[in-house]
């Protein structure tokens, strides 16, 4: 029996190969590590308020029957004030949006408001990064859509630009 | 509003050294140490300015040191630090993304390093706490693959290779052995 065309096998496998490596060096790589708790319940915790005046929440008080906005943000992170018109909009839209600053103090996220607005209903402060990991996050900003049952039912990673403010509307909607 | 176009920040404040316990006070210290002698009058006065000076500068270490804690000081049980090493060395930093929490200095690395020690002395098992950082990151954030489907196809792809390396040279022994 006949058994040449087993020769070329290795050619074929090779090519295969080379042109997967091909395909990984042309093809611009997602580097974002989505959240795996997309479509689960918030994990518990409780935060302080991340500056006076503002009020810190548990995640039990997230799950009021209303969908929210999570947003998490750091006065030290530039992005997060490059989105702050795109909270407001929403805000004016009427969509409620709790805040949690990460690694912050006090005064920083104090001036953070005053320079670039206050769209945050409560903002808690996870000054260890706790509830970030909690959430799997990977870095500010981030904002989830949480159900009223306190599902994360979205997860948007870096800052909201004016073409994703329909979108997180539009998840809002679903949601409830 | 399109200005700034999205770098997003990694959270990269990088620490100055990591694995070392002695932050500031301890470093001016031995600044002291290492000057030139002071008089005995002149030394007390240098070391109420020191230590002065200290309790200035620890509110602004303070912001990373509640983190580093656990991050960067060793368990005090030999074998569940040994277990938390050996733990950490194999999930992923989720910023650096080819290091090892133990590896990077990233702040994110150093929350979940604090967060394995955490939970190590808290009596949970390895096994624990990386299914839990897999339940919140996904399969990428271990470095070592699952038992699931595609964890097998890569523990057993020597083996294929060597049976199907075997099968393809079979006809170079039979014809030997004639």
């Amino acid at each position: 029996m006949d058994r040449r065309w087993l020769l070329w096998v290795p050619l074929v496998v090779f090519a295969f190969i080379a042109g997967w490596f091909i395909y990984g060096l042309a093809v611009p790589q997602d580097k974002l590590i989505r959240s795996a708790m997309v479509g689960q319940k918030l994990p518990g915790f409780a935060l302080p308020p991340a500056t006076t005046g503002a009020v810190g929440f548990a995640a039990s008080e997230l799950a009021d029957g209303k969908p929210r906005l999570l947003n998490i943000f750091a006065s030290w992170c530039i992005p997060c004030r490059a989105e702050a018109p795109q909270l407001e909009m929403l805000k004016a839209a009427g969509v409620e949006i709790d805040g949690v600053a990460v690694r912050d103090r006090p005064e920083d996220v104090a001036a953070f408001l005053t320079e670039y607005g206050n769209p945050y209903r409560r903002i808690g402060a996870d000054q260890t990064m706790r509830v970030q990991l909690m959430l799997g996050s990977s870095g500010v900003p981030e904002t989830y859509v949480i159900g009223g049952d306190g599902t994360i039912l979205y997860q948007h990673i870096g800052d909201i630009r004016d073409e994703h403010v329909p979108v997180l509307l539009q998840k809002l909607q679903e949601a409830g | 509003m399109k200005l700034i176009r999205p770098i997003r920040i990694a959270q990269s404040k990088p620490l100055p050294f990591r694995g070392g316990v002695g932050v500031g006070p301890v470093s001016e210290h031995r600044a002291r140490r290492t000057g030139p002698t002071p008089s005995p009058k002149g030394e007390g006065l240098i070391r109420f300015i020191l230590i002065a000076l200290c309790l200035v500068a620890t509110p602004l270490s303070a912001q990373n040191t509640a983190q580093r804690d656990m991050a960067n000081v060793q368990l005090a049980d030999p074998r569940q630090e040994d277990e938390a090493t050996t733990l950490m060395e194999t999930l992923r930093c989720i910023q650096c993304q080819g290091q090892s929490i133990a590896d990077s200095d990233a702040p994110i690395a150093a929350a979940m390093r604090s967060e394995v020690r955490q939970r190590i002395s808290g009596g949970e098992s390895p096994e624990q706490i990386r299914r839990l950082m897999v339940q919140r990151y996904g399969d990428w954030v271990s470095f070592q693959p699952g038992a699931d489907v595609a964890g097998m196809f890569l523990w057993l792809l020597p083996l294929l290779i060597l049976v199907g390396g075997i099968w393809f040279a079979r006809g170079l022994f039979t014809r030997k052995a004639k």
